[in-house]
Formats: structure tokens, C-alpha cells, sequence
């Protein structure tokens, strides 16, 4: 992105922010700082603008985008555990096919598969941020669970997440 | 995402999760609280969850916590 370019992303933003600053300022309670409560509006519309047009025109794979499965198949450099086997990645490809919703199917391909922001693909799906979110939370929950009770996962096993 | 990764996050049994609007919600008291040096975690749990997996929130909370930082001359 040229300088030019990416000045003008960054007066449009930060003139809806001003504008969304300003529609919340009733919101404000004084739980942090006013500057870093307004901050955060300019990062929020900096942000996702940036994102929208990284992702500008180019087409968001879908779940019929064999090259997704076929890369993940041919991941270089990587060990071969019992977990990490291509008989893992069968049981999930078709578990993706055949135990997600179509919208849980596109959403997760889309998103973890492919990496597209979730703000983008909720403008290019007419949804939400949060929906997307959420739809990517059930769609994982449903695969780990169909993988564990195919055996292919040790419920033993699972990461829980905790401080980085 | 490659293959690790991917075999990573449907191992993760995450935790309580806020969600993106409630962690854009308490995004700026998160933050401050962050540079306070307080323990988020046990503060804001459902949000440290979120950020964690979320990655348009995490981008926005580490521009946030960049900004201040740099206001602050950390």
C-alpha cells in the first residue's frame, strides 16, 4: 500500500472514529482513561479498514477449495506424530464436510483454513464480527468433539489455554 | 494456518470467552489495567480468553497496548 494510499485509509478512519467517538460519548463512564476509551475507536476503524482493504477484491476460498486441503496435507517440515497424520486430516476434512452446518462449514474454512479476518468475511456474508466469532467457536467445538469420540484426539490430551 | 497449528486449536478446550463486543467493551480498561501491572487474567478472564483466539481483537488490543506505550515512553 503507497503512502498516499494508506493516508487517506488513515484520515477516513480516524475522521468514523471522531464520528463514533463522539455518537458514545454518553457511554463513557470513566472506567479508563477518556483518551484511552477514545483510542481504542480510532484502532477499532484504523483497523478494520486496513483489514477490508488487504483482503479488497480477492475472492474468500469456500469450502469446495481442494488447494486448502491439499496444502495442509503437504505442510513441510512438520513432525509426524500419531495426532498430526494424514488419517487425522481425512477424518477432518470429511468431518467438516459432513458434521458442520453449510454456514459453520464456509465460516471455518474461510477463517481458520484460510485466514480471512472475521470482520471481512462478515461484510462480504452481511453478518457481524461476532457472529462470524461465534460461528468459528460452535464449528470448533463440534469438530473436536466428533474427533474425540472417533478416537482420531485423546480428550487426555487437550490444551487448555492459559496465560501466554 | 498449517497443519501444527490447526491440530493445535481443536485440541484447545478454550475457557469462559467474552465474545468480541464485550472484550471491544472492556478493550481500554484490559489495556490500562496491562500496564498498571495487574494480573488481567484473574481480572478480566473472559477477555485474556478472547484475545487469545480471536485475531482481529488481539491485532486491535496489541495497536492499543503499542499506542499507550509509546504515549508513556515505555
Amino acid at each position: 500500500m503507497g503512502g498516499v494510499e494508506l493516508d487517506d485509509i488513515c484520515q477516513q478512519a480516524a475522521d468514523d472514529a471522531l464520528v463514533a467517538v463522539m455518537s458514545k460519548l454518553d457511554a463513557y463512564r470513566g472506567a479508563s482513561r477518556f483518551t484511552t476509551w477514545a483510542y481504542k475507536f480510532v484502532l477499532l476503524d484504523i483497523s478494520v479498514k486496513l483489514r477490508r482493504h488487504a483482503w479488497g477484491r480477492r475472492a474468500i476460498p469456500t469450502p469446495d477449495d481442494d488447494p486448502t486441503w491439499d496444502r495442509l496435507a503437504q505442510g513441510a517440515g512438520e513432525a509426524d506424530s500419531r495426532l498430526e497424520s494424514l488419517e487425522l486430516m481425512r477424518a477432518l476434512r470429511k468431518a467438516v464436510a459432513e458434521e458442520l452446518t453449510p454456514r459453520q462449514r464456509e465460516v471455518f474454512v474461510a477463517v481458520v483454513l484460510n485466514g480471512v479476518p472475521g470482520d471481512v468475511l462478515a461484510e462480504r456474508l452481511g453478518s457481524t464480527r461476532g457472529a462470524i466469532y461465534k460461528t468459528v467457536h460452535d464449528a470448533r467445538g463440534k469438530l473436536r468433539r466428533h474427533l474425540e469420540d472417533g478416537g482420531y484426539i485423546d480428550p487426555m490430551e487437550r490444551v487448555r489455554t492459559g496465560p501466554a | 494456518m498449517n497443519k501444527r497449528e490447526l491440530i493445535n486449536l481443536l485440541k484447545t478446550s478454550s475457557g469462559e470467552d467474552s465474545g468480541c463486543e464485550e472484550a471491544f467493551a472492556l478493550l481500554d480498561q484490559y489495556v490500562e489495567a496491562e500496564l498498571e501491572g495487574r494480573d488481567t487474567e484473574a481480572l478480566l478472564p473472559a477477555v485474556a480468553e478472547h484475545l487469545r483466539n480471536c485475531a482481529p481483537c488481539s491485532e486491535e488490543h496489541a495497536a492499543l497496548l503499542a499506542l499507550l506505550k509509546e504515549q508513556l515512553g515505555a
